[in-house]
């Protein structure tokens, strides 16, 4: 099984996201994150989707993307032609102060920003690829996490070109 | 020019070309209703017994002609009604507008009385659907609509109308009835190596679905056939396509196809898979399914390219410039050795067939063809009926052949046929059970109120037999929940008469011949209770999730 990342350009309106959602549900694909938000152009949303498959069900996964009529463009953006981000948020307990300089130390190495600092708890954001949130967080299992969440990958591919270019 | 909602949806309607609405009124289109009477010179409408019979007969129009079936419907149970007729019309791929009401806008997400978020229930099951909240995007919706559900591969679009939508006023500007897309050619790029694996193999056969009929492509299917020297095989769906007495072809493959057609695929090195989507019922199980051969698959849905089966080649396309495409491209073959097997298989197909006498399934269907006005066109309910007709009965027209293969939805038929009826205005054959007719008996009401010209081939075996058929092969005869007669006490003459319909019952061949020639003669709608025995099976029989060679012709008593 491999990893894909799909950018989906949608027409901006009420409910698209359902639209996708339900195809995905529907036809069981195997959704490792998902993100959505405007883009440069009020008339089209951004759809980011990771997720795992072969190489068939990538194409089935993109002609059935397809056959909605408000995704305007789908394209698959490869992790080495593209910027791949995300950004996690975690909180973790800071009422054990000789443990508090181990965590900035961490933060610091992965040039996390400190977010909330206080006598309990501790707010760090990373921003990155999904590999070095990863290995973030397993750093941070030794310590107390209290909470954490992450947006899941955005992605533009390299260079000038744009989605838009695509659009008849 | 500025008019009431309401006003905008029919005159669009007209627009459109559409002369027949199937619906039933309610609260949240009483508008729209009304709006109806102004335009009854343009459009009739047909007040069926239940909506579920409004999105049927609407389908049966659509099918019949190829034109958009238009059906109406108001909020909450009217929408929700509506359902298995929609997914039926998706399932199989035909054009439908669905016009729901729903309560103001004000009212929208309150639960408030017959609210149902209709759009949202039927997401997975249309082609596209829309909630309009502004009055001035009416016209513009109903036109993508019509235009959607034609376009590529069709399908059902439903547009849901708030009540205040209906009644607000906002522009109008006359337009032309939209077109159907051009048709389109996709992905070729696996173009030559299909020429090159059609052109290098020894046993061909043309396979194709119910994307020929959506496309047309009867004549390129025959084109094809002749230049790679093949024999034709069909799904349910693609039947009527290609006559049923045409040279080349087998007829329907599948659980219950024609043999020389399964052993035909079977034993193909290539076959040339066309509109269609290798459904379970068609390919047994898929792992065992083209094993040995290559698949190339022809169809305007990329997505049904690899989508059960790995097709060696898929090409993306309508199917009339694909295959125009391809054929010329093609080597003129010529198969002498395939074409002696098959013929050696038609003849094994010939030597199985049922020679009893008496209401046997083919008897009686072989007598129902005689009766038919050339042209005219069968509608099916589903079940064992449903198999016998698609085995026995002589197609050689184009849409003649109406049946809902993909949902498999009892109760389809009559409100089907009824819609076929008004669109076709010839008398129309309904072969149906016991089971599915008492499913939508009710729209006998509509059949009588429109003096559709029906005739009811009831094949009364007293069993929902289809059901009993697998408890008798595969649960070791456990009748449990099929056994119709005894238990229930309908009379279905009786029934046809209580509806204002005609009807007799047929206990031999002669009285079945008596009835025809009565229902031929007959103004309406005609009701022919046929007794056929409680025993009678559907062969050939592939078991289900078994694979082509375990093909059952007979059994034991």
């Amino acid at each position: 099984m491999d990893r894909y990342t799909l950018a989906i350009l949608v027409h901006n309106r009420f409910g698209v996201l359902n639209r996708v959602t339900s195809m995905f549900r529907r036809r069981r694909f195997n959704i490792a994150s998902l993100t959505v938000s405007e883009t440069e152009t009020a008339a089209y949303s951004r759809i980011t989707v990771v997720f795992d498959g072969d190489d068939i069900a990538k194409e089935q996964l993109m002609r059935q993307l397809y056959k909605l009529p408000d995704v305007v463009m789908v394209r698959e953006l490869d992790r080495d032609a593209s910027v791949n981000s995300e950004l996690l948020l975690i909180k973790l307990a800071n009422r054990e102060r000789d443990k508090r300089n181990d965590i900035l130390d961490a933060a610091g190495a992965f040039e996390a920003k400190i977010m909330e600092y206080s006598r309990d708890a501790i707010i760090l954001q990373l921003v990155g690829d999904t590999l070095l949130i990863d290995n973030f967080i397993d750093l941070m299992r030794d310590y107390e996490i209290l909470e954490s969440c992450r947006t899941g990958v955005i992605s533009l591919a390299r260079g000038a070109g744009t989605m838009r270019d695509g659009i008849g | 020019m500025q008019l009431k909602g309401s006003q905008i949806v029919v005159r669009t309607l007209v627009e459109q070309g559409t002369k027949l609405v199937f619906g039933f009124p309610g609260a949240t289109v009483i508008d729209i209703y009304d709006a109806l009477l102004d335009y009854q010179d343009e459009i009739r409408h047909v007040l069926v017994a239940h909506e579920q019979g409004a999105a049927h007969a609407a389908d049966g129009y659509a099918r019949a002609t190829g034109r958009v079936g238009v059906c109406l419907a108001t909020s909450g149970p009217g929408s929700t009604n509506l359902v298995t007729g929609i997914a039926a019309s998706f399932m199989d791929s035909t054009p439908l507008v669905v016009i729901t009401g729903n309560v103001a806008t004000e009212h929208i997400g309150t639960d408030s009385f017959q609210e149902i978020d209709i759009t949202g229930v039927t997401l997975p099951i249309t082609k596209h659907n829309y909630f309009v909240e502004d009055v001035n995007e009416l016209a513009h919706v109903i036109r993508e609509a019509f235009r959607l559900a034609v376009s590529g591969r069709p399908g059902p679009v439903l547009i849901d109308i708030a009540k205040d939508v209906q009644q607000a006023m906002g522009s109008y500007e006359p337009a032309e009835a939209v077109r159907a897309d051009d048709p389109v050619l996709g992905d070729l790029s696996q173009l030559d190596a299909a020429v090159a694996c059609i052109n290098a193999c020894h046993r061909p056969l043309v396979y194709f679905g119910g994307g020929v009929l959506a496309a047309g492509a009867q004549r390129e299917v025959l084109e094809l056939a002749n230049k790679v020297d093949a024999p034709i095989a069909c799904s349910l769906m693609g039947l009527s396509a290609v006559p049923t007495n045409h040279p080349r072809f087998l007829g329907m493959e599948g659980m219950h196809g024609r043999y020389a057609a399964t052993m035909a695929m079977k034993n193909a090195d290539c076959i040339i898979a066309l509109g269609c989507r290798f459904n379970d019922r068609s390919t047994g199980d898929r792992t065992r399914f083209g094993a040995a051969v290559h698949i190339v698959h022809i169809d305007v849905d990329g997505s049904e390219i690899n989508k059960t089966t790995s097709d060696d080649f898929g090409i993306v396309g309508d199917l009339r410039p694909a295959l125009n495409r391809l054929i010329p491209l093609l080597d003129q073959a010529d198969h002498q050795g395939w074409s002696q097997l098959i013929q050696k298989m038609r003849e094994d197909e010939a030597s199985q067939v049922d020679t009893r006498d008496g209401l046997t399934p083919r008897n009686v269907l072989m007598m129902a063809d005689e009766f038919r006005e050339p042209g005219s066109c069968v509608v099916t309910d589903v079940g064992q009926h449903q198999m016998w007709a698609a085995q026995f009965l002589v197609l050689s027209q184009p849409r003649t052949f109406v049946s809902n293969g993909g949902l498999g939805a009892m109760g389809f038929g009559l409100p089907a046929a009824i819609g076929v009826a008004l669109a076709t205005h010839r008398r129309t054959l309904l072969v149906v059970g016991d089971g599915g007719l008492g499913m939508s008996v009710q729209e006998l009401a509509t059949a009588v109120s429109t003096r559709a010209q029906v005739t009811v081939l009831l094949m009364n075996n007293g069993t929902l037999g289809m059901v009993r058929q697998w408890q008798r092969l595969f649960y070791d005869r456990r009748y449990v929940g099929t056994t119709l007669a005894g238990y229930r006490q309908t009379d279905y003459v009786a029934v046809a008469r209580a509806f204002g319909a005609q009807g007799s019952r047929a206990q031999s061949l002669l009285d079945l011949r008596r009835a025809f020639g009565e229902a031929a003669a007959c103004e309406g709608p005609y009701v022919i209770d046929c007794a056929i025995a409680q025993d009678e099976l559907v062969l050939p029989m592939l078991a289900p999730s078994g694979g082509l060679d375990d093909i059952i012709v007979e059994v034991e008593e």
